[in-house]
């Protein structure tokens, strides 16, 4: 027999997974498969475009390549569109004036961008957003642009917002609606989502209707509206919906709804019977459906249509339903989500309402008439609750208890209302994107998975928004739990404990060494993941010298010589520089110790001085001389206080209203030495201009009119996070008490190289909760904390000074222990006046052949 | 005929650490595990970083296997072979050790 021929036209995100799901089927060698695009690249993730401007690269956003497609034998065509449709006599034209014949077609065609009728709509900046060469040409015209402005203020118009506003435009959105994403919000969480993008200096222009765009004063175009108001802009993004391509259905006698789309039934058939329309090109029941999920469901559907009529002859067990549009989002850095009946249409409904204003955060439920069904949410700032309100949808499953507690924040000593995932069917879909349900997770548990990653390369849960992630752990972990199997948190393989635990026990037992806790709650020798994290909680109880004998062999790479190693294995040495203040003679005598050996100077990005390329044998040499001088180790090595940044505060600011070095260096000689889970840096402004950038510290200090506020939890680095504003104009005394608590319960309950943004996130009960503790003493341990804290600041000392001290620890500090020759395979080279080590290509000319193990240079 | 040569006192490597010491022109990083007289020695070169710095990891064991973890990317090499429990392609050289009257010596031949 045979094989049967399928074409699919467009190969965008639903074209291809029809492909890859009738191409990797039990029938897939019965099929001939052949595509063609329109695009001149196969299918992308379109879903995560606008990663391009975060620095993903086409090849990144790829959903499979041409040597995927060549293996599963499927054949394609790129930049040619599909022209033509015979019916009849079934075969396609297409524009390069190909004819091909076919069992079956898939019309998989997507949307384009509305444009509306505008004049001037036609101009070179005024652009949409759908396809790689739309971003390109987004990022061209950005570069050329000052300012920017979104016409339509819904999903994709605030993505595209974001967009330019990473560009650094000035950003404006312009929406006809009286509300933002007036589809999914009701008005409460529209008015919330204006509110929040406003704070992030996104101008939004609601109930603007835009008349003409005609050529501008200040900026390139000025978009005149309706109300008489106009507007100035460099660049246009419109954004004003999508129209499905249904041009060649139209042209070629299928049936099409009123305002276009393809007419399907449930088996995704169009008026042609051997004609099937998938994706946001269809039509069904009157409904257009602009996500992948569904489109993902249709293609599942035909998929099993087209196998079971013309191969397998049964009756077709799959159709399709239509689907749920519930999303969750992060827009501009706003967290949203969309549930069900968001507006609250249904007749009889009611609504819980819960607003806070200041933390900003807005939810409201949609309920039955007899107040036991969820029809719908919106939640705005805080979405939490998005898995559990969407799964009791879903599941048509009974409120459980109050409505209102599905909202409310959690009070006192209550958990988060809710439900557990093991309340839920196993028919309850968890990933959307895939179409996994909990029964299939729990299937693949039972089949051996027993991580996130193991279940998603079985079942594909999780590999596409990622949205469900959180879910599919709580699936997972309960699963395993049920087979008896125990979740496993343990450290490493030596102890079978968290660090948190661990911490406990080395508190209330009072160990100090690690041998005795090894032999006591461990098993083994040790290794390098639970021995610098013991290390680190001796350190951060104990405050020993940690190069004693004991204590030794637990330091990290860095700490066991006390400066940070680098990639040839010579180390850096970083004198501290408290708030960033330094005397004209510090200054000369960090310059001559350069000088003298040499290293390679340069500015941190926390207000000091690194000296690059120092040998073992030359840095005891070179603290001493710093140590003399007056300076102190900077710790840039430890997992414990970094920097306290400062600003010049109110002593020359013209602004400034409190002494903002005074604080920084008083804080920073406190905390000096403490060590903790992981690096800790604070920021002390003088004024609301922040210039010390101290809301992306883990402590920040900003100086009012009436005292400092502190904000907790902040951090630059790979997720920078905005630190959240903890108390308001405190004296100077009760600061510093906060900060001890704050940062002693850090050090006793968060994670090993856990930074306190992401302590903050998975403590439970979060802000509230650690409010709770530090001002409110709700577990009774301030004054244990601060004593605490009292002890490690009493204990200080120069880890430098000491070993300079101590002769026998002195004799590490050499290359080898039996000779005083120096590492023979270091090579440098100079730089801009300094001197730094040789790539490998310049290692190479540099070559010895003196020697040859390992290749060495001099 | 091995050809040993004394590197230095037992005493002198603190338990669970290494040092390195030069040995026919050789870079050998010797360890001290545990408290007592176990010793052991490989060469120091990281083949992950390409630089000396083995000696300077921490010591410790997966699963019976005495291992250091090299201290720039944390790769784990088998005390008493050398071999790499990563990838057994960049598995490095490991010497013969003892200790005699106290003092610990290599042969590197
Ligand atoms: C030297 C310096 C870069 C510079 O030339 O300016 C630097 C250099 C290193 N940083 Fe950094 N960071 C430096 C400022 C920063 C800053 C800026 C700041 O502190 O204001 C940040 C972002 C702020 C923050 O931490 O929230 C920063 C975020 C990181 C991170 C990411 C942390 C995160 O939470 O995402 C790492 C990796 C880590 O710690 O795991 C890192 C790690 C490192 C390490 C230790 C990597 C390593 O293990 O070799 C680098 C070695 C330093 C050395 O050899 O002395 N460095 N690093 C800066 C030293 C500041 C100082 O005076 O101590
Ligand atoms: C910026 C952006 C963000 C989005 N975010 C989300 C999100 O978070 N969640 C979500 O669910 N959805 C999101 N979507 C929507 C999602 O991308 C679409 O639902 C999905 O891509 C639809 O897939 P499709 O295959 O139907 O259409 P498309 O992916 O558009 O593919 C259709 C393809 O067919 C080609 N084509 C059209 N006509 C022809 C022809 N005659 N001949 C040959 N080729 C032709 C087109 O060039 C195109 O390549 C987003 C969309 C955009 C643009
Ligand atoms: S933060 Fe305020 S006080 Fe500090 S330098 Fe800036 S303007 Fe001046
Ligand atoms: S819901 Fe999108 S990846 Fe699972």
């Amino acid at each position: 027999m045979s094989k049967k021929r399928i074409i699919v036209v467009g190969n965008g995100m639903v074209g291809h997974n029809f492909i890859n799901t009738l191409a990797t089927s039990d029938n897939a060698d019965q099929f001939e498969i052949l595509t063609f695009s329109e695009e001149p690249r196969l299918a992308y993730d379109r879903v995560q475009l606008s990663k391009y401007f975060s620095g993903a690269s086409a090849d990144d956003l790829a959903l499979t390549t041409s040597d995927e497609y060549d293996g599963l034998g499927v054949v394609y065509t790129l930049n040619d569109k599909v022209v033509g449709i015979d019916a009849d006599n079934k075969t396609i034209t297409t524009a390069s004036g190909r004819v091909e014949g076919y069992d079956k077609l898939v019309l998989a065609t997507g949307s384009y961008p509305f444009v509306p009728p505008i004049p001037g709509k036609d101009q070179d900046h005024c652009l949409v957003y759908r396809t790689i060469e739309d971003l390109e040409a987004i990022s061209a015209s950005a570069a050329v642009s000052k300012t920017g402005v979104v016409v339509g203020g819904g999903l994709l118009g605030l993505e595209a917002a974001n967009a330019l506003k990473q560009a650094g435009l000035d950003t404006h959105v312009v929406e006809f609606a009286p509300r933002l994403m007036a589809v999914q919000l009701d008005e409460g969480g529209g008015k919330l989502l204006r509110r929040k993008i406003e704070d992030l200096g996104v101008s939004v222009h609601t109930e603007k209707n835009t008349k003409e765009i005609v050529a501008g004063e200040e900026c390139r175009y000025r978009m005149n509206f309706a109300d008489g108001s106009y507007l100035e802009t460099d660049m246009i993004l419109f954004s004003a919906g999508i129209r499905p391509q249904d041009e060649l259905a139209r042209q070629f006698g299928l049936d099409m709804g009123e305002r276009g789309g393809i007419v399907i039934n449930d088996y995704c058939q169009t008026s042609e019977k051997d004609i099937y329309a998938i994706g946001e090109c269809a039509l069904w029941d009157g409904k257009i459906y602009g996500l992948v999920a569904p489109g993902y469901q249709m293609a599942k559907v035909t998929v099993n249509h087209i196998i079971n009529s013309l191969i397998t002859h049964q009756d077709h067990t799959l159709s399709f339903q239509g689907a749920d549009m519930s999303t969750k989002l992060k827009l501009l850095g706003v967290d949203v989500a969309s549930i069900g009946d968001a507006q609250g249409r249904t007749a009889g409904a009611h609504s819980y309402i819960f607003n806070d204003d200041v933390a900003e955060v807005y939810k409201r439920l949609i309920v039955s008439a007899d107040g036991k069904k969820l029809l719908g949410a919106v939640l705005v700032g805080e979405v939490d609750s998005y898995g559990t309100l969407l799964q009791l949808m879903l599941n048509d499953m009974d409120i459980p208890g109050n409505p209102a507690a599905l909202i409310l924040p959690a009070l006192g000593d209550e958990a988060p209302a809710g439900l557990g995932v093991t309340a839920l069917p196993d028919t309850a879909q968890i990933c959307s994107c895939y179409d996994v349900s909990k029964g299939d997770i729990a299937g693949a548990v039972q089949g051996g998975c027993c991580t996130v990653g193991d279940i998603k390369a079985a079942t594909k849960a999780t590999s596409g928004c990622g949205g469900c992630s959180a879910l599919v752990k709580q699936v997972m972990e309960a699963e395993l739990e049920s087979m008896g199997v125990e979740v496993d948190h343990s450290l490493c393989e030596h102890f079978a404990y968290t660090r948190v635990e661990l911490a406990d026990i080395i508190r209330v037992k009072g160990y100090t060494s690690f041998p005795e806790i090894l032999k006591s709650h461990g098993k083994g020798h040790g290794c390098e993941i639970c021995k610098p994290a013991i290390g680190s909680i001796l350190a951060s109880f104990n405050n020993e010298y940690v190069l004693k004998d004991d204590l030794m062999p637990l330091q990290d790479t860095n700490d066991i010589f006390l400066g940070n190693m680098q990639k040839d294995g010579t180390y850096s040495v970083v004198p501290r520089v408290p708030g960033g203040e330094i005397t004209p003679d510090k200054l000369i005598a960090i310059g001559e110790v350069a000088k003298e050996f040499d290293l390679y100077t340069k500015i941190t990005g926390g207000q000091r001085i690194d000296l690059f390329g120092a040998q073992l044998h030359e840095l005891p040499k070179i603290w001493e001389k710093l140590i003399a001088a007056g300076l102190e180790t900077g710790h840039a090595y430890g997992k414990s206080l970094r920097t306290v940044k400062s600003c010049v505060g109110s002593t020359w600011c013209r602004y400034g209203v409190l002494d903002s070095v005074g604080m920084a260096v008083a804080l920073e000689h406190r905390y000096k030495g403490l060590r903790a889970p992981h690096k800790i840096k604070f920021g002390v402004s003088g004024c609301t201009r922040e210039c010390a950038e101290a809301q992306s510290k883990d402590i920040g200090v900003i100086a009012t009119e009436s005292g400092w506020n502190l904000y907790v939890c902040g951090n630059g680095g790979m997720r920078p996070r905005h630190a959240d504003l903890f108390a308001t104009d405190l004296d100077d005394e009760t600061l510093v008490k906060y900060i001890d608590r704050v940062l002693m319960f850090y050090v006793r309950t968060a994670d090993r190289l856990q930074r306190t943004s992401v302590w903050l996130e998975n403590l439970e009960g979060g802000l509230d909760y650690l409010k709770d503790v530090v001002i409110n003493d709700k577990l009774a341990i301030n004054e244990e904390l601060e004593n605490a804290m009292t002890k490690v600041v009493g204990t200080y000392q120069c880890e430098w000074k000491t070993t300079i001290e101590t002769p026998e620890k002195l004799k590490r500090f050499s290359h080898f222990i039996n000779a005083a020759e120096s590492d023979d395979n270091l090579a440098f080279v100079r730089e801009r006046g300094q001197r730094r080590p040789a790539t490998e290509a310049e290692r190479i000319e540099l070559v010895s052949l003196d020697n040859n193990e390992p290749t060495t240079t001099k | 005929m091995s050809n040993w040569t004394k590197v230095c006192p037992l005493a002198d490597i603190t338990p669970d650490t290494g040092v390195c010491a030069l040995v026919d022109g050789k870079q050998v990083a010797v360890f001290r595990y545990g408290e007592g007289e176990t010793v052991y020695a490989i060469s120091n070169y990281d083949p992950f970083g390409n630089a000396n710095v083995l000696s300077r990891g921490i010591v410790g064991s997966l699963g019976e296997r005495p291992v250091v973890a090299s201290p720039l990317y944390k790769q784990h090499f088998d005390l008493s072979n050398g071999e790499c429990l990563e990838d057994a392609e960049k598995s490095i050289a490991a010497y013969q050790v003892r200790i005699e009257a106290g003092v610990v010596e290599v042969a590197a031949a």
